[in-house]
């Protein structure tokens, strides 16, 4: 049995009611959306580069507090990134939530707290959704992201 | 809380209706989930079997599987008598006038696209409209807008108020003598609206439109008389009252079905193929292409037998003392907001939290062995005029008890404790 806790940890819920980098950036250069159809999060991603560094980051939309907490935590780790460590950084969080086996958390910094979803799997496409769209929009797919 | 409980098992055992004895039939019902006891309140996505039903599949597989409707041996004989005996059952159930009024199909949602194709498809044109209502699932939505795109037949929705009901006199002013077909369900999946069908039909009957009603989300809840609706079509899916999945029933009126073309080419609804043409069998036959489901048939058969010894009055009964029950207990949490709150209702309890995430819910509630639906539970219409992505719903059905609703109330407020 699993502690409700582990996964609803101290930062999720407070990244949750208190999203970090919430809202438009009107001079964005990407903007890119996200879509779960399983449980309605929507949510839009802005980009702003300077040549190969990710110079801001944000987003809006609605979600679950998995979904909300980890674009929350993501745009934070992303703001001053190049797209190559941003890249790198999306592996790393990919096998932390999806690896049995666990990852170096300590890569990971806050990002780690998300580490309890790898228990709930029906949960993984909350986590990764703002990943993929943060992918897509680097990698220049222009279409609606969706988890399914 | 054990002055609650004792109250509890006080009110689940009266009118001769022992509700303890009835759980001992669904043998899925005792078994623990992440250490605590399951408490399945996800029963209007599907609900849970008895074990006649899955002894009369046992059976079937062991004892006499078979084709249907060819074989001259004793097993293909057992196994047809005992298909076209479910067939019956059904008739009877519905009250239909006869068993050629009665197909299966896969389910509701293939019902619904039989009748879109077989009779939408080959009478409608582009000067025709066919009415539904904001409060639909998607299977009585997306087929009609199929059909509205190969025929040009114009589509029009029925809305609601913020109770979740239809309003009637929006019904009576986009009813007109282009109305070719209404399809409505009886009972809505999302918030659990008992919609008022018989006042429908017979407007919709005055323009001599055809009426479709989805009773998905009925049969299980309240006794159906397609006779005395007066209804042209009637479906509903078998996995929804205590069947197997995979099979469900098409009821149409007979006249209506013998003109409509087969849905779907293959045998056993044929008569006679010559490589030039070929002669249909009759009804119900001829919209039962291939070999059929035969153990869902039969399961299905058994399913409606254990709904005829429980009693559908007494499990009306039962789950609107739940939902009495519910409602009251849940009132009483500040954060909760009842979504749907029609007059008419089943038991469903569908709700939003404040500042908490119906996904979020689902996954605490499941943590404390509740299993409850979250999402838009294909009715994203609903969602879109509550302007909300998801609600949590909990749906009941006559073997949960009040001791079930207890534990949902306080994994309730374990949710907002969470989020705190």
């Amino acid at each position: 049995m699993f502690d409700i806790k582990d996964l609803y940890q101290e930062i999720i819920v407070d990244h949750n009611r208190n999203p970090r980098n919430f809202g438009i950036i009107n001079d964005a250069d990407k903007v890119i959306e996200g879509f779960n159809p399983l449980c309605g999060d929507k949510l839009k991603l802005y980009l702003k580069t300077e040549g190969k560094n990710i110079a801001d980051i944000s987003f809006d939309g609605s979600g679950c507090a998995i979904s909300v907490a980890s674009a929350s935590l993501m745009t934070d780790a992303m703001k001053g990134k190049s797209i190559n460590d941003a890249e790198l950084l999306f592996n790393n969080f990919h096998e932390l939530i999806t690896n049995e086996n666990g990852v170096d958390e300590k890569s990971l910094g806050k990002l780690a707290v998300l580490a309890g979803v790898k228990d709930y799997p029906a949960r993984v496409k909350c986590a990764t959704l703002c990943w993929h769209t943060l992918h897509s929009a680097i990698t220049g797919n222009k279409e609606t992201v969706s988890t399914e | 809380m054990n002055k609650k409980n004792n109250t509890a098992e006080i009110q689940n055992q009266t009118n001769g209706f022992d509700v303890e004895k009835i759980r001992k039939d669904f043998p899925i019902l005792h078994q623990e989930i992440n250490g605590k006891p399951l408490v399945y309140l996800d029963n209007a996505a599907t609900t849970q079997k008895p074990k006649s039903v899955i002894d009369s599949i046992e059976k079937y597989y062991r004892g006499y599987n078979s084709n249907i409707h060819r074989g001259v041996h004793t097993l293909s004989e057992n196994a047809t008598e005992a298909y076209e005996s479910a067939r019956v059952k059904v008739k009877d159930f519905i009250n239909a006038n006869s068993t050629k009024e009665i197909v299966f199909v896969r389910g509701a949602t293939e019902a619904i696209n039989l009748v879109a194709q077989s009779f939408g498809r080959n009478t409608l044109s582009s000067e025709d409209e066919i009415i539904i209502t904001e409060l639909e699932h998607h299977a009585n939505i997306v087929p009609w807008q199929l059909l509205s795109q190969q025929t040009g037949a114009k589509l029009k929705y029925v809305p609601i108020n913020d109770d979740g009901e239809l309003i009637e006199s929006e019904y009576k002013k986009i009813l007109n003598e282009k109305t070719r077909i209404v399809a409505v369900g009886h009972i809505s999946n999302a918030l659990g609206t008992i919609n008022p069908i018989e006042n429908m039909i017979n407007l919709a009957h005055e323009y001599g439109a055809k009426v479709l009603i989805d009773g998905a989300q009925a049969t299980s809840h309240t006794s159906v008389d397609v006779k005395n609706l007066n209804c042209d079509f009637y479906v509903f899916s078998g996995h929804k009252l205590f069947g197997p999945t995979g099979i469900g029933v098409l009821y149409g009126k007979e006249d209506l079905l013998e003109k409509m073309p087969p849905y779907q080419g293959g045998g056993d609804m044929i008569k006679m193929v010559t490589m030039k043409e070929t002669q249909y069998n009759e009804l119900p036959h001829k919209f039962e292409a291939g070999t059929p489901n035969i153990s869902g048939v039969i399961g299905l058969g058994a399913a409606i037998d254990y709904v005829n010894k429980i009693g559908l009055e007494n499990i009306e009964n039962h789950e609107q003392q739940l939902l009495d029950y519910a409602n009251q207990m849940a009132s009483e949490i500040t954060e909760l907001k009842f979504v749907g709150t029609a007059k008419n209702k089943t038991s469903i309890l569908s709700f939003t939290l404040d500042g908490i995430h119906p996904h979020d819910v689902g996954t605490i509630l499941n943590n404390d062995g509740i299993a409850i639906r979250t999402g838009h539970h294909c009715a994203m219409p609903v969602m879109e005029y509550f302007q909300i992505p998801a609600t949590s719903r909990a749906s009941f059905s006559f073997y949960n008890t009040h001791a079930e609703v207890d534990v949902l109330i306080e994994g309730i407020n374990k949710c907002s404790k969470v989020f705190n």
